[in-house]
């Protein structure tokens, strides 16, 4: 898509490349684009052959002077190269831009747009770059995308320019400026002009330069002020001016102060997407253990199914990634409630009310499940790819920016909470439950099945289990061990909840993750984790049955 | 009744002595077969590092064999499973030795099983190969080192990133155990003898199987936008890495902004996921995958055929596996025999092919010459190798950046010297088990 | 000379039958394995090799171990899924001892800190370091850490009456956190790598035959006396109040008896006894890190005693045997799939074996005796002598 873009706007592009050499006078750029590339001494099929060498410097000068020349080709030559597509075919040194097929490369004669065909892997030389190459390319386009058609394109460049700003860049951005409609993007380029100003050599463009950037949130812009405020060694101020000093430092002060509101928000973030991810996790176990009173220790298993559940769906639809999340989260819910239901149809049924021996059938049932999948999927971690709308992050502003797919899982689990709540309240089926849970031998009298409730419930909690496998596979590893970290972690949660009680769970699943996220900035990740654990033994002195306990006769039995 | 009580004295004593019996019966060691020991976790939190090599081991054994096997004897595997349970690592090693009587062992990966294994093999005089990059300060009589050393990894990597990219921040973010505190404290050390000063370096550590890395990798962020052109170097091992590239995506911190140069993630970590977000951070380590070789083609080959996957990938820590291996047999060959000492003896200066062209040879401080490689990542979960050592490096036990380890030499070939930790102000040998 | 009365005195031994053999077993062990392993030459038949003295002693230590955890959970009811922590701190402190014994031994040769701290660039001795090069204070810390920790977590928890599975989960609670804090290098506990490289301890080298021997037969012997030691609690009236706490609390409490007072003791003597084994335990294996602190290890430690029998506390040591011994053969003998062997077996123990492998034994004996009663009555022969009867209390 970017690419057709590109084409589209390639001759206007073209014009303003050609300028490059005339930076001073970027008036002149409206010359003809014949003339100039009449006028060219610089040969442009040497230069591209020229990339064909191990010494980055070389090539970074050769991109330079592709990207200046102002030839028709030049950006058929630095797209491939950006994306890591061009190539030398070894026998013969001809540039080529190769995209893969299967095993072979199909192959094309980057300047004479002659279909090559294909070749074998073994017969190409990859033009390589690196990331200081890769900047440079960066910067090189997104001048070029400056005055791109597409907002968003713009829009991006413009962030790109603010990200590694060059001098020679300036010309373009005051035209861009002017000739910019959208006010957002305008704002953009006049910071990113403003932040090349700071490091001008003239006093004036530098002061113009602090007061353009302001305390704009953006971190660039913080950058920016700092290196203005840079001191020697003896702790003066580089910078001779004492009033572009002062405008630095308030800038700076205010732009500190927008940083901690905003720091608050983002740790506020982390610690609901924490609280979630905790919560996904803790919400079957609080089903099959805070329910039925069966210590399953093979929970974590349970969630690592979902995972594996995900994988196997994105190997069965590989060319439609985008949606197998969707797919999977029924899928995963089925594996692991099939797998929870025969569990406890073959083992937990036998042992109800032995709930310290269920903890060890359920290890035993645990173990087996991590070799089970180790022998089948190898011990390796399994590669479960992201898709495309869950990559990334949400820029609320410069300052502030939210990863998607952190956002949904939130959104996510209050969903699967929310359903549970409904499941277990409104429909037949949670009735029975609750039922079989508060009076056992009542429920079976009134003609209710109970062994065939115990089984779904099993199988709800661990179909619930999985349905977190899915989220999680989105965050992390996806490998055998995946359970044993969730475990001790979800019970945790449970307990620290109140056993037996969903909103408990929720409570104590997001104020773990808060408080978590709260300390780790001050104490550390492994002090805070500590320090959590040792507010839950201290906690449960003070109430022994957790923050939501059940109340009752029935509890002491 | 005392009839009664005898009878079941008697039967106790006899199920002691039988249980006795049956643990200690050591099966007769067969002389035909020249035994090799393989003592990598199968199971457990490092398996999943750690049973790649077990197979490299078992395919080198296998190809061994078709040649006809050394001395004109065949090898025999012998494959436990410490169970990535440290004391399981020494009580194994035992085991293989004492009871299995292996000629050599191949095994361990974290340090810790290394530790935990080296007053065993020390004792009972054994020969065993590591081959994962460490932390060095070490350097045992029975241990031979085929991974890397730290100044086989880290400083050049640090060099590269000062020279290439113009790097002036550092983030030095670890795991916290041994490997990443003692590398961070030598490129601590060596940072500041370059002239960065304290503030422009953020330590980091985190514990094992690190997951929710929004905080951190904020302040990555954060730390990175102070003006000046900073880098992350991570010592982060094994699992925790995924989720802490995957933030680092999602946060969009690229490459191109702030680069990551790891020591711990190699082809088999990268395969765990998709990294398309990942392309440009880099990883230093002495081999890669895509490195153009015909060694290093049949290499891959053997291993797509032994494993009978053509997706398996290969890594540093294999290619340590394979020269080590080949040293063995060398040393086995010219010594005549598998005998520990007159194999040490015979393996000083040993030369074998490197994958990535050159060759290795084993130093005199049972550590090899390595060529050091810095790499990109790929879309396709490769490395694009963006830099080189001139030549081969040769791998130093004790660091020279470290006050205490500088004054220490290990030399076992020289007889004035002849140990592995020889401090060079007192004069003395310390820290020797026999 | 007399004999031994055979009154009262003895009777928590005599009445107890699986103890017994348990007992002799134990003690057979305890001498013979030295003997085999000394005397008997290496290319003898008979030769117990160290490898296997190794493997015993650590056995012992399990054995200790899964003890403490049954006096507590067989005979009280308290089901502690932290036990490992107790174990690994009487560890760390025979660690930290057998660490200052080292000396100028270490790699950098430094006569005061142990390597991991010099290549930390420590400069001085950590003061909960002091004290621990004498022999007699280590002990006294292998004893009184573990104690202390349980008597203020037992103190807390019992107090305020926390009970069953939210016992259990924080005492997983504070065995995590015990790891994940023993984990940071800045504790001064060596990390990850925990303690290693020991030399040896009183002055014998922990290389030499002789010395493993020797830690073979104290693990033996505390063993034994250990056993007795519970035994004689179990059978005492203080026991039967145990039990009473185990199956009905809050009647015990409203009989008068102060439930947490006897609670707290007998968790307390537990937490001894596994830091006994722990520092029995770092010495033969060679080795002490915080992976001992893992919650599944200590779940572990509860599947022993399940296997073995919860409630006889030679169950619980024969358990610890078993399960150890299985897990080294399948380890070396399947290496890919000992996990679906191990697995299977705890699921199958408590389906079938709801009592352990002591239970089972006992009921059999009891359904043959049932038989014989059955027809010997038939017979109408001489009244049946008495048999001891197999301890039922679960």
């Amino acid at each position: 898509m970017r690419w057709l873009l590109l084409l589209l706007t390639k001759g206007f592009l073209c014009v303003w490349l050609a300028a490059l050499p005339m930076l001073s006078q970027a008036e002149d750029a409206d010359s003809n684009e014949g003339d100039s590339a009449a006028e060219e001494v610089f040969n442009f099929d040497e230069a591209v052959k020229g990339l064909d060498t191990k010494s980055y410097k070389v090539k970074g000068k050769k991109i330079q002077g592709i990207a200046l020349s102002g030839h028709e080709k030049a950006l058929d030559v630095l797209m491939p190269l950006s994306e890591g597509n061009l190539f030398a075919v070894k026998e013969t040194g001809v540039i080529v831009e190769g995209i893969k097929e299967d095993s072979l490369y199909t192959v094309t004669d980057i300047l004479s747009g002659e279909k090559i065909g294909q070749l074998k892997k073994k017969a190409l030389r990859k033009i390589r770059i690196n990331n200081k190459l890769r900047r440079q390319l960066r910067g090189l386009m997104a001048m070029l995308e400056l005055t791109h058609p597409d907002d968003a394109v713009r829009l991006a460049a413009a962030d790109n320019i603010i990200k590694s700003p060059t001098e020679s860049m300036l010309p373009f951005l005051a035209q861009a400026i002017e000739k910019e409609e959208v006010s957002a993007i305008k704002d953009s380029m006049i910071i990113a002009q403003g932040i090349i100003w700071t490091t001008s050599d003239v006093t004036e463009t530098r002061f113009k330069g602090v007061e353009a950037i302001g305390a704009h949130p953006h971190q660039a812009v913080k950058g920016a002020l700092l290196r203005v405020l840079q001191k020697d060694e003896e702790g003066n101020y580089l910078e001779p001016n004492a009033y572009i000093i002062e405008a630095a430092e308030k800038g700076l002060l205010e732009y500190e102060r927008q940083e901690n509101v905003y720091k608050l928000i983002e740790n506020l973030f982390f610690g609901l997407s924490a609280g979630s991810v905790l919560l996904l996790a803790a919400v079957g176990l609080a089903i099959t253990f805070g329910v039925m009173g069966v210590i399953n220790m093979a929970h974590g298993e349970m969630i690592m199914l979902g995972a594996y559940t995900t994988f196997v769906v994105q190997q069965l639809m590989p060319n439609s990634i985008e949606y197998s999340l969707f797919v999977a989260i029924p899928a995963a819910f089925i594996v692991s409630g099939l797998f929870g239901i025969a569990i406890e149809r073959g083992v937990i049924r036998y042992l109800y009310g032995r709930p310290l021996e269920t903890l060890l059938a359920t290890f035993g049932i645990s173990l087996i499940l991590q070799q089970l999948v180790r022998s089948i999927f190898s011990p390796l971690n399994r590669a479960v790819i992201t898709p495309e709308w869950m990559s990334g992050s949400w820029h609320v502003n410069g300052m502030l920016s939210l990863t998607y797919n952190r956002i949904y899982i939130v959104i996510f689990s209050v969903m699967v909470f929310v359903g549970l709540i409904l499941l277990l309240k409104r429909t037949h089926f949670g009735l029975q439950m609750r039922a079989v849970t508060l009076n056992r031998p009542m429920a079976s009298s009134m003609g209710i099945r109970t062994g065939w409730v115990d089984a779904l419930t099993f199988g709800l909690g661990s179909g619930i289990a999985g349905i977190a496998g899915v989220a999680i596979s989105q965050l992390t590893n996806v490998g055998p061990n995946l359970g044993q970290s969730y475990i001790i972690d979800s019970f945790m949660v449970v307990v620290f909840g109140g056993v037996g009680n969903l909103f408990g769970t929720l409570f104590g699943a997001m104020s773990l993750g808060i408080i978590n996220k709260f300390a780790e900035p001050w104490t550390g990740a492994v002090l805070a984790k500590i320090l959590i654990l040792v507010a839950i033994i201290l906690f449960i002195q003070r109430r022994p049955r957790g923050m939501f306990a059940l109340k009752g006769r029935f509890v002491e039995a | 009744m005392t009839q009664h009580k005898k009878n079941w004295l008697k039967k106790a004593a006899a199920a002691a002595t039988a249980c006795t019996l049956s643990l200690s019966a050591s099966m007769a060691i067969a002389a035909d077969t020249i035994k090799v020991g393989v003592l990598h976790s199968l199971s457990g939190t490092m398996a999943i590092s750690e049973t790649t090599l077990k197979d490299t081991v078992l395919m080198m054994v296998e190809e061994q064999n078709k040649k006809g096997g050394l001395l004109g004897k065949k090898l025999e595997p012998v494959v436990v499973d410490p169970a990535s349970n440290w004391p399981l690592f020494a009580e194994k090693t035992r085991e293989l030795l004492e009871k299995e009587k292996v000629d050599v062992i191949f095994g361990c990966w974290t340090s810790v099983s290394r530790k935990s294994v080296l007053p065993v093999i020390e004792e009972l005089n054994g020969l065993m190969f590591y081959p994962v990059q460490y932390e060095g300060e070490e350097s045992s009589k029975n241990v031979f080192y085929t991974g890397a050393a730290p100044n086989q990894q880290a400083i050049p990597a640090v060099d590269y990133l000062m020279k290439d990219e113009g790097v002036k921040r550092w983030v030095l973010a670890g795991t916290d155990y041994v490997y990443p505190r003692t590398t961070n404290k030598i490129l601590e050390s060596y940072l500041k003898a370059k002239g960065v000063k304290a503030g422009d370096i953020m330590i980091n550590y985190t514990p094992f199987g690190h997951s929710d890395w929004q905080t951190i990798v904020s302040d990555i962020k954060k730390f990175g936008s102070a003006g000046k052109k900073t880098a992350v170097v991570s010592t982060i091992n094994g699992d925790a890495n995924v989720p802490f590239y995957k933030e680092l995506a999602n946060q969009g911190i690229s490459a191109e902004d702030i680069p990551v140069v790891a020591f711990s993630v190699g082809e088999e970590e990268l395969s765990g996921f998709d990294t398309s977000p990942l392309v440009g951070h880099l990883a230093a380590w002495n081999y890669f995958q895509s490195v153009e070789n015909d060694v290093n083609e049949s290499f891959i080959k053997k291993w797509h055929g032994f494993t009978k996957d053509k997706k398996r990938v290969t890594n540093d820590p294999m290619e340590a596996t394979y020269i080590g291996f080949k040293m063995w047999a060398k040393a086995v060959e010219k010594a005549g025999t598998t005998d520990v000492d007159k194999v040490r003896s015979n393996i000083y200066g040993v030369t074998v092919a490197n994958l990535t062209g050159g060759k290795a040879k084993m130093l005199p401080n049972h550590h090899i010459t390595k060529p050091v490689l810095i790499g990109e990542i790929q879309e396709d979960g490769q490395f694009d190798v963006v830099w080189e050592t001139d030549g081969a490096v040769p791998g130093d036990a004790w660091t020279d950046f470290l006050p205490e380890s500088a004054k220490i030499v290990s030399n076992w070939k020289d007889p004035k010297v002849a140990c592995g930790n020889y401090n060079t102000e007192t004069k003395k040998c310390s820290g020797q088990n026999y | 000379m007399t004999s031994i009365p055979k009154g009262p005195m003895l009777k928590f031994l005599t009445e107890d039958a699986g103890g017994k053999r348990l007992l002799i077993a134990l003690a057979v062990l305890t001498v013979a394995v030295p003997f085999f392993n000394l005397a008997v030459p290496e290319s003898s038949a008979f030769h117990v090799s160290t490898y296997t003295v190794a493997l015993l002693g650590k056995y012992l230590c399990y054995g200790l171990l899964a003890l403490a955890v049954d006096l507590i959970w067989g005979y009280c009811g308290i089901l502690s899924l932290g036990h490992g922590a107790f174990f690994a701190l009487g560890g760390y402190a025979m660690g930290m001892y057998l660490m200052r014994q080292i000396g100028d031994r270490g790699v950098y040769g430094n006569p005061l800190l142990p390597d991991f701290m010099v290549f930390l660039n420590w400069t001085e001795l950590p003061w909960y370091w002091y004290g621990f090069d004498s022999f007699l204070f280590a002990m006294v810390m292998v004893a009184l850490v573990p104690g202390l920790l349980a008597f203020l977590f037992g103190y807390l928890a019992f107090r305020s009456r926390v009970t069953g599975v939210y016992l259990s989960i924080i005492t997983q609670a504070l065995t995590y956190a015990l790891m994940l804090a023993f984990f940071q290098n800045d504790m001064g506990f060596g990390g990850n790598n925990g303690l290693t490289d020991f030399k040896d301890i009183l002055g014998f080298s922990l290389q030499e035959d002789s010395t493993k021997v020797a830690l073979f037969a104290a693990s033996g012997v505390v063993l034994i006396l250990s056993y007795i030691l519970c035994r004689y609690i179990v059978a005492s009236k203080y026991g039967r109040i145990l039990v009473a706490v185990r199956d009905a609390e809050s009647r015990t409490r409203f009989m008068g008896y102060r439930v947490e007072h006897y609670k707290l003791f007998v968790f307390m003597l537990s937490a001894v006894l596994a830091g006994i084994a722990g520092a029995l335990y770092v010495p033969q294996v060679g080795i002490i890190n915080p992976g001992e602190f893992a919650p599944l290890y200590s779940i572990e430690i509860i599947i022993w005693v399940a296997v073995g029998g919860r409630g006889f506390l030679y169950g619980a040591v024969i358990g610890a045997l078993v399960v150890n011994y299985a897990k080294t053969y399948f380890t070396a003998a399947f290496p890919e799939i000992w996990l679906f062997m191990l697995g299977g077996l705890f699921v199958l123990t408590t389906l079938f074996l709801p009592r352990g492998i002591v239970g089972l034994a006992s009921d059999i004996k009891e359904k043959m005796l049932a038989k014989k009663v059955q027809k010997q009555a038939d017979v109408k022969d001489e009244p049946v002598d008495t048999l001891p009867k197999a301890s039922t209390e679960v």
